[in-house]
């Protein structure tokens, strides 16, 4: 995935969040939407491209949002046991 | 001509609420106060000669046929522009009414050829019919007086003949132009005997006529007549459908000759429409026997190589080979769909369907990514809900109305149609558009404000609105108290009032004066009923969900939610957009909305399907075309879809195509995509299959086969014939099945069926236990959220801007005339209107250019050139050039960026940084 285009895009969800006066609910924010819109490859992507850059660009909710938010934006929910068929 | 099959009763339905007894032919009858006593005989049975009156059209009187008797009144007054009376006893027939019906019959006939047998109305005629209910058997005056029987016929217009010899100048033309389709192109010219219907100009085409037809409709003769009808003969049976085109779903009544179609005709029955349609809908369905249909399956190894034309069964085996093979060689996600809003709601559900439970992904999205998907995002957010509040019907109570980002006058003709007759009665209205469209300055009906802002600063102009509205004391406080969350609303309050936001120092940003952004702001707060209509103008920006949560702001600040004659509208687009977000078509959404990692949903649908869901969202298109340049996503099924057109930043969208292993194109047309396809499998047109479609107002409108599928199987038994080569055991036998197991897993389609479709027409969801009708305005008591939720909404300037190499602010739109990517109306008569895209500029920028009118010019971005011919307008301000996006050689999409909405991703089509250059021939994108 495009790691420029994926900062991009945190920056602009950063960005709408950020009026938020609160830091820990903005950052809380900002990951909630990258759990619930972004699939788990771009999630992986923008962590390994941070991880190797320190994710230059990014601005500081982003950054704060990711850093804060790790574990939950890279874990995935594990499927339900296929149920029986009829 | 007006379909005979469909009861007349002469005039339109009075509104009120007491009723009215009286008799008539001694049968008593009870209609609303009002009533014209025409229209209460058609409702006893009593049938009363006509030939002005028909109930689309307010009574004229002019015809004199529609004399009746009245106990205890003298003379014989027309039944047309009589109402009735409590206690009246109408007599229809008499020995004196015959003989003066028979008179005026006989003044009629005296001009009018007698060509009966070779007329293209005869069996269908009301002239004719009223000839023989009348009794007529000589014309005393003969037929050598002075007539207009050489009159010279009008063959103008592609669609409709005009032929004034059969004229009998009734103005049912002429009304129906103004009352219903609001454009007053004709008019009556002359007087007396030389009285005739015009158009205005040399012909129809040269007129300002807009082809909807209403005037054809119309006609009780054969003056203005269908040329399809003319050429195939009356019909034999009628299928009552809806249109394919736009996001109103105009029902039709399918005029059918053995497997042709002769007309079609906009249903009365209609709520969307009632009764009136556009050129589109009306006339352009050509494309549905064109020659370039796709007639056979085609598979080809490379996309370099010819195709080869293969059974059904040996395209579903290999595409469903290739599917696994490349789900085994580089993931289960790796694949993905594209559902398509010009198909059914059960189309678009097997597709999702076939997603989720045979790739065992949910890499499912759908066109209104590139449209209205914030409008999902934004009203889910503040309402609840990802739909429009009202049903249509609604702005014929508003009192103030405005329009953003929206030109329904060229993209929802039949919906501005309303809104017009609206604005004719007295209603006001606010534009905001960078562009001065159709609806800005009409002789009719003008805007009182027309905030004609920048493109991109949308966002900007609404916190500039409630700016106004938070700080003169315009917030619906007992609303807002009572129905929204308290704490969000005060933050919110808070921001619109910081200085910032203030008219006066957005100005710099909009480009709107402040007073008049003060004054639009009072206006529409001040109303009693304040409505808000928006189009693709608000959502395809960086700021698209923002600017739909800043709409549901206004709408909640000043209490303009919950009832008739206000509310928040998003016009849709295509004619299933509703629709195709309702069955599941987002990634990260299953049907109706509930996001996947809701295990309790989830597990509804594990349990109908039997097969375990993917519980994480998956790719939206643009990711998808991004993931395939990565390498992670190898093969894609789209159906209807023509992404390699209709897509921004087209280089890119290519060579994501062009990376992929598996392109599976499900279309009529071998479309753009197709050049990049593995398989085609042919598509369906709306004519040839049974379904739904969900139109703006969320209303649900059924789908009949007109005729069966040209090649064989609908659109949703290619897709089952798929799943089934999957390895699915799928065993729908009728669309109506997909419906009910929709209706088995979406609450809010809960009480659906086609029994129900069927004996209420239409339905707006939701439709359940609590509404089992439906519901035509939402949020009455409480949101569908509970509270109504404030979302403060930063303006955050485009990342796209100009400089001075690219010092212009391209914004794009669509005509009347073409639909989207044009494939349909491109391969229609429609061509005659708008054979090319053309880019609007100000005379002001074209002479700094040294561009001229008419002339080739290059259009250049940061992502590409096109050329197009160039049109000098002031409807554009300086600064900003526009163009229509309906012709692929025009490249619209060549160079728009690849900058979308921060939430969905819907791309920011409205705003591209160009340069305009005098250039040189060929036209297209380079």
């Amino acid at each position: 995935m495009d790691a420029d285009k994926l900062a991009r895009m945190a920056n602009q969800i950063a960005a709408f969040f950020a009026t938020d006066p609160d830091p820990a609910s903005a950052s809380a924010a900002v990951a909630s939407h990258l759990r619930r819109f972004w699939d788990p490859r771009m999630r992986r992507a923008i962590f390994a491209w941070l991880d190797e850059t320190g994710g230059p660009g990014l601005s500081p909710l982003a950054l704060q949002a990711l850093q804060d938010h790790r574990e939950q934006l890279l874990s995935t929910t594990p499927r339900n046991p296929a149920p029986a068929t009829a | 001509m007006y379909s005979v099959k469909e009861p007349d009763l002469g005039t339109p339905p009075s509104q009120a609420q007491a009723s009215v007894s009286l008799q008539v032919d001694g049968i008593p009858v009870t209609v609303p106060e009002g009533s014209s006593v025409m229209r209460a005989a058609a409702l006893a049975g009593a049938k009363i000669p006509k030939l002005c009156a028909t109930d689309s059209l307010e009574a004229f009187g002019s015809c004199r046929l529609c004399l009746v008797e009245i106990e205890g009144r003298r003379g014989t007054p027309a039944s047309c522009t009589t109402t009735v009376a409590p206690g009246m006893q109408v007599r229809t027939q008499s020995p004196n009414l015959a003989r003066l019906r028979r008179n005026v019959m006989e003044l009629y006939i005296s001009d009018h050829p007698l060509d009966c047998l070779t007329c293209p109305a005869n069996g269908n005629c009301e002239l004719q019919e009223v000839a023989g209910v009348v009794g007529l058997r000589e014309v005393r005056y003969g037929m050598k007086g002075e007539n207009h029987l050489d009159a010279p016929k009008d063959e103008s217009n592609p669609y409709f003949s005009f032929d004034p010899s059969k004229c009998i100048v009734c103005s049912r033309c002429v009304r129906a132009c103004e009352e219903v389709q609001g454009t007053f192109a004709l008019t009556i010219q002359g007087r007396g005997f030389d009285s005739q219907v015009s158009a205005g100009g040399s012909d129809f085409m040269a007129s300002e006529c807009v082809s909807c037809g209403a005037c054809v409709q119309a006609c009780p003769t054969a003056t203005l007549m269908e040329k399809s009808l003319i050429e195939h003969g009356q019909p034999d049976r009628v299928v009552d459908t809806t249109c394919a085109y736009c996001g109103v779903g105009c029902s039709f009544r399918a005029e059918v000759k053995g497997n042709q179609v002769v007309r079609m005709v906009p249903d009365k029955k209609g709520k969307a429409n009632d009764g009136h349609s556009c050129v589109k809908g009306r006339f352009a369905w050509g494309y549905a026997s064109h020659p370039d249909r796709v007639q056979k399956p085609m598979i080809r190894a490379k996309i370099t190589d010819p195709w080869t034309e293969v059974s059904w069964e040996q395209a579903f085996a290999h595409a469903a080979s290739e599917i696994r093979r490349i789900q085994a060689q580089y993931g289960r996600e790796s694949v993905g769909g594209i559902t398509s809003s010009r198909c059914t709601n059960e189309e678009t559900w097997l597709v999702q369907k076939l997603v989720r439970a045979g790739f065992g992904n949910n890499n499912v999205d759908t066109c209104a990514r590139v449209c209205h998907s914030p409008t999902g995002y934004g009203l889910k957010t503040t309402l609840g809900e990802s739909a429009g509040t009202q049903d249509f019907e609604s702005v014929e109570h508003a009192d103030v109305v405005m329009v953003i980002g929206a030109n329904p006058v060229e993209a929802h003709p039949v919906f501005a149609s309303r809104l017009l007759h609206r604005l004719r009665q007295g209603a006001q209205l606010i534009v905001v558009d960078p562009r001065a469209t159709e609806l800005v300055n009409r002789p009719h009906a003008a805007a009182a404000h027309h905030l004609a802002l920048r493109p991109g600063t949308n966002v900007a102009l609404a916190n500039a609105l409630a700016h106004v509205i938070v700080t003169e004391g315009l917030v619906d406080e007992a609303f807002v108290a009572e129905r929204c969350e308290a704490p969000a609303f005060e933050r919110w309050r808070a921001f619109a009032a910081q200085p910032k936001n203030s008219p006066e120092a957005m100005e710099e940003v909009t480009g709107v004066p402040a007073a008049e952004v003060r004054a639009a702001a009072r206006l529409y707060a001040s109303a009693r009923n304040g409505a808000i209509y928006y189009g693709l103008g608000v959502t395809e920006h960086s700021q698209g969900s923002t600017m739909v949560i800043a709409i549901a702001n206004l709408a909640m600040a000043t209490g303009n939610l919950g009832r008739k004659g206000v509310g928040v509208n998003p016009l849709r687009g295509q004619n299933n957009v509703q629709g195709s977000c309702d069955m599941g078509s987002f990634p990260h959404e299953l049907p109706g909305y509930r996001h996947i990692s809701d295990a309790s949903v989830r597990a509804s649908f594990e349990r109908e399907w039997k097969v375990s869901l993917d519980p994480e969202p998956g790719l939206r298109i643009p990711n998808m075309f991004d993931a395939a340049l990565h390498g992670s996503f190898k093969a894609i099924y789209v159906q209807g879809e023509d992404i390699a057109q209709s897509d921004p930043d087209l280089q890119h969208v290519h060579a994501a195509l062009s990376a992929m292993e598996c392109v599976i194109v499900h279309d009529l047309f071998l479309n753009e995509t197709a050049k990049f396809a593995h398989i085609v499998l042919p598509g369906s047109s709306f004519l040839e299959k049974d379904g739904t479609f969900t139109n703006a107002e969320r209303r649900i409108n059924r789908v009949r086969k007109v005729m069966p599928p040209m090649t064989g199987l609908a659109d949703w038994e290619v897709t089952l014939g798929l799943a089934r080569a999957l390895g699915l055991d799928w065993a729908y036998e009728h669309p109506s099945q997909i419906m009910d197991e929709i209706a088995r897993l979406m609450p809010t389609f809960q009480g659906m069926s086609y029994d129900k479709l069927d004996r209420l027409h239409s339905v707006q969801w939701p439709c359940n236990e609590d509404a089992p009708e439906g519901t035509p305005t939402m949020h009455i008591q409480d949101f569908v959220r509970g509270k109504g939720l404030f979302v403060t909404t930063e303006y955050v300037p485009t990342e796209e801007r100009t400089s001075s190499r690219f010092p212009l602010l391209l914004t794009t739109g669509r005509t009347l005339t073409q639909y989207n990517v044009g494939a349909q109306t491109r391969r229609t008569e429609n061509q005659r209107w708008h054979g090319e895209d053309r880019l609007e500029i100000h005379p002001h920028d074209a002479e700094q250019r040294g561009v001229l009118e008419g002339q080739a010019v290059i259009v250049r971005s940061r992502k590409g050139e096109t050329r197009l011919r160039a049109h000098l307008t002031e409807r554009v301000q300086p600064g900003i050039v526009y163009t229509t996006f309906h012709h692929p050689e025009s490249g619209a999409n060549i160079i728009t960026t690849d900058y979308s909405d921060w939430a969905t991703n819907c791309p920011e089509y409205k705003v591209t940084a160009v340069q305009v250059s005098a250039g040189v021939q060929p036209l297209g994108a380079k």
